[in-house]
């Protein structure tokens, strides 16, 4: 019995030592990819953070509203945020790499699906990023282009205008991503559904006046007051 | 000639059965059809009274009239026009129209007009507006002789104006010329003036077709293409400017075409202007002191509300493009009542020096930078209006030139403001 005992416990330990013996090399490559991918990530992270100071990204991104969305959230420059974002990446990457070199059959499988992930992702931040820039650039023109037409509530006309497109640019980064398809889809026809409606009504009833004073100066010609102050600038 | 190959062919063809002249009229036209056939036989009548042995010719570049404009043109005949002028021509006088596209562009008119003159090899040449309704044949002895007779490169006009038309001219577009660039052109924009086919045939080089940023802007440009050859300048006494209808809407495509292409060439000028202080006057023909026509009516009290309403509602905008002592001092005056309001020649400086370091920064789209400055002009507009309301001819001259002076005196900080953001 005893000599069973001791037979057992020396296979056990005689596998063990050979499970480690056999693990221990992919054990010292997944360190070695690890410890390589991060001095890769570092230096990706110092070019990449270069190469957007010297295009000027921290300006886009101030432009594009990015920037203070991040100062909301207490977070750095977005020069320093995409920096750090490519490092941290770049470095899961490679330890992602390393874990699936220990054959571990389930973290192989969630490996493939990060690297698959990998491009929706930043595809997803393009299209949000030129999404912010693009929303910024319309609702400021609307906003200037109804100042200078002297327009009632210019800054609700350009909130509304961001709103607009901030809610179609989600829904859009969204579907990229994968996440919550349907619910975006329905989200946002609501969303954009309301504030359709919203803007009719609002039009029909707080513009009656306005649309009423519109036809009458457009077909009557009753407008002399209003077109006093046509000083020529030229 | 890269140019010809953007003109049509027929219009070259046309151009070719010419052959070589001395005179040549350019006529931007656009759905002009009220005003263009007197505007044309005005210019007939100048070229027949003055001008009766040179070979000329009349060119129309329209950017795609609907309403006959160009038929207008070539339809009138120098004939009906004879007996009037108690003259004959010595030469045919030829009447060409082209249109350069469907929509209308300053800057391309001006080039079709330029590259025309050049195939040409004019002397002389002269732009006159299809809008003006009270243009004598006399207009053109005096944008042409100067060129034409004494050697001068361009000749811009003077006219008689309200003391309220034009203020866009006389609060920013003068003072800010004069003071960067050294020259009292009291019209640097302009839709009448004459110049030499040299100068043209710079100004085509310097601004070639291929650049599309030029097709809007023609004539401030062209004034300041004359300052930076060093060319031989003066100025000539037109007559009355007669008042133009306009919209308030009217005020951002003028500034579009006025400071936009002026806030654009600081960049490129920076050598010249930096090293440019105080002014100079530049030979004018014709009466010096302004003589003032009738009031027109101005809603004071708009003007002043759109600019209080468009510095609140602005706020952001103007963040990223004025100082914020600048920012805070518009939103003082911004508050103040119609009685107190004073938006002091300091502050109207300050700003617009701001705004066009902003342009050159592109901190916005620079759009957006030159649509930012109409509710703010607004103001200064009424300060001006408010001031000037009871002055005489020279009180409102008086006005001007200390204006005028306040830019030259705060051009350092223009110029500190560009260094650092080099």
């Amino acid at each position: 019995m005893r000599e069973l005992i001791i037979a057992e416990l020396s296979q056990v330990l005689e596998e063990m030592a050979r499970g480690f013996a056999h693990y221990l090399p992919r054990l010292i490559v997944m360190l070695i990819l690890a410890l390589a991918g991060w001095l890769i990530a570092y230096v990706a992270k110092i070019i990449l953070r270069s190469i957007l100071r010297l295009i000027q990204f921290d300006r886009l991104s101030e432009n594009a509203g990015a920037s203070q969305l991040l100062n909301k959230a207490a977070l750095p420059s977005a020069t320093e945020v995409l920096s750090r974002f490519v490092f941290w990446v770049v470095w899961l990457g490679f330890i992602l790499l390393g874990v699936s070199v220990l054959g571990i059959l389930g973290l192989q499988e969630q490996v493939a699906k990060f690297f698959i992930f990998l491009p929706r992702l930043f595809v997803a931040m393009f299209i949000f990023f030129f999404g912010l820039l693009a929303a910024t650039f319309f609702s400021r023109a609307v906003l200037l282009a109804s100042v200078n037409a002297n327009v009632p509530s210019p800054r609700f006309l350009s909130l509304a205008v961001r709103t607009v497109i901030i809610v179609f640019v989600l829904s859009i980064v969204f579907e990229e991503l994968g996440l919550a398809e349907q619910t975006m889809l329905v989200a946002f026809g609501i969303v954009f559904g309301a504030l359709m409606l919203g803007l009719a009504i609002a039009f029909g009833l707080g513009g009656r006046d306005l649309a009423q004073a519109f036809l009458e100066r457009r077909f009557l010609r009753i407008s002399k007051d209003e077109n006093e102050d046509e000083l020529s600038p030229l | 000639m890269a140019e010809e190959n953007l003109l049509t062919d027929d219009f070259v063809r046309q151009l070719i059965n010419v052959g070589e002249v001395d005179i040549l009229v350019g006529l931007p036209t656009y759905n002009n059809a009220k005003t263009i056939g007197a505007v044309v036989q005005s210019v007939q009548s100048g070229i027949l009274r003055w001008f009766p042995r040179e070979r000329a010719v009349i060119i129309n570049a329209d950017g795609g009239s609907r309403d006959g404009t160009p038929g207008l043109v070539t339809g009138v005949s120098i004939d009906d026009m004879r007996p009037v002028a108690s003259m004959n021509a010595l030469r045919t006088l030829h009447s060409i129209s082209t249109q350069y596209a469907n929509t209308p562009a300053n800057g391309v008119a001006l080039r079709s007009i330029l590259a025309a003159a050049e195939l040409l090899r004019a002397k002389a040449c002269v732009v006159i507006s299809p809008d003006s309704e009270n243009i004598e044949g006399e207009w053109l002895w005096r944008l042409l002789r100067p060129v034409y007779k004494d050697g001068f490169d361009f000749v811009t006009p003077t006219y008689h104006r309200h003391k309220f038309d034009g203020l866009l001219v006389t609060n920013l577009l003068y003072p800010m010329t004069r003071a960067l660039y050294g020259l009292r052109i009291r019209e640097p924009y302009t839709s009448e003036y004459g110049f030499s086919g040299n100068l043209g045939s710079q100004f085509l080089a310097r601004n070639p077709w291929e650049d599309k940023s030029n097709d809007s802007w023609g004539e401030l440009r062209f004034t300041l293409e004359a300052i930076r050859e060093r060319s031989r300048i003066c100025q000539a006494f037109l007559g009355n400017k007669h008042h133009v209808e306009r919209r308030p809407s009217d005020l951002v495509p003028a500034l579009r075409q006025t400071v936009g292409p002026l806030f654009s060439a600081l960049d490129s000028d920076f050598s010249i202007w930096s090293s440019v202080t105080g002014s100079q006057p530049i030979g004018t023909t014709g009466p010096d002191s302004p003589e003032l026509l009738e009031p027109v009516r101005v809603n004071r009290k708009r003007l002043r509300e759109m600019f209080s309403s468009g510095v609140a509602d602005l706020s952001s905008v103007f963040q990223s493009i004025l100082a914020a002592s600048t920012l805070s001092e518009l939103q003082r005056i911004a508050r103040q009542s119609e009685t107190e309001f004073e938006y002091s020649a300091e502050l109207w400086v300050r700003t617009v020096y701001e705004f066009a370091a902003s342009y050159r920064k592109s901190v916005i789209n620079r759009d957006h930078i030159i649509q930012a400055l109409a509710p703010l002009f607004r103001g200064r507009a009424f300060t001006f209006i408010t001031e000037n309301r009871n002055g005489s001819a020279a009180d409102v001259e008086n006005n001007i030139e200390s204006l005028c002076l306040e830019f030259e005196r705060l051009k350092p900080y223009l110029l500190q403001m560009w260094r650092s953001g080099q």
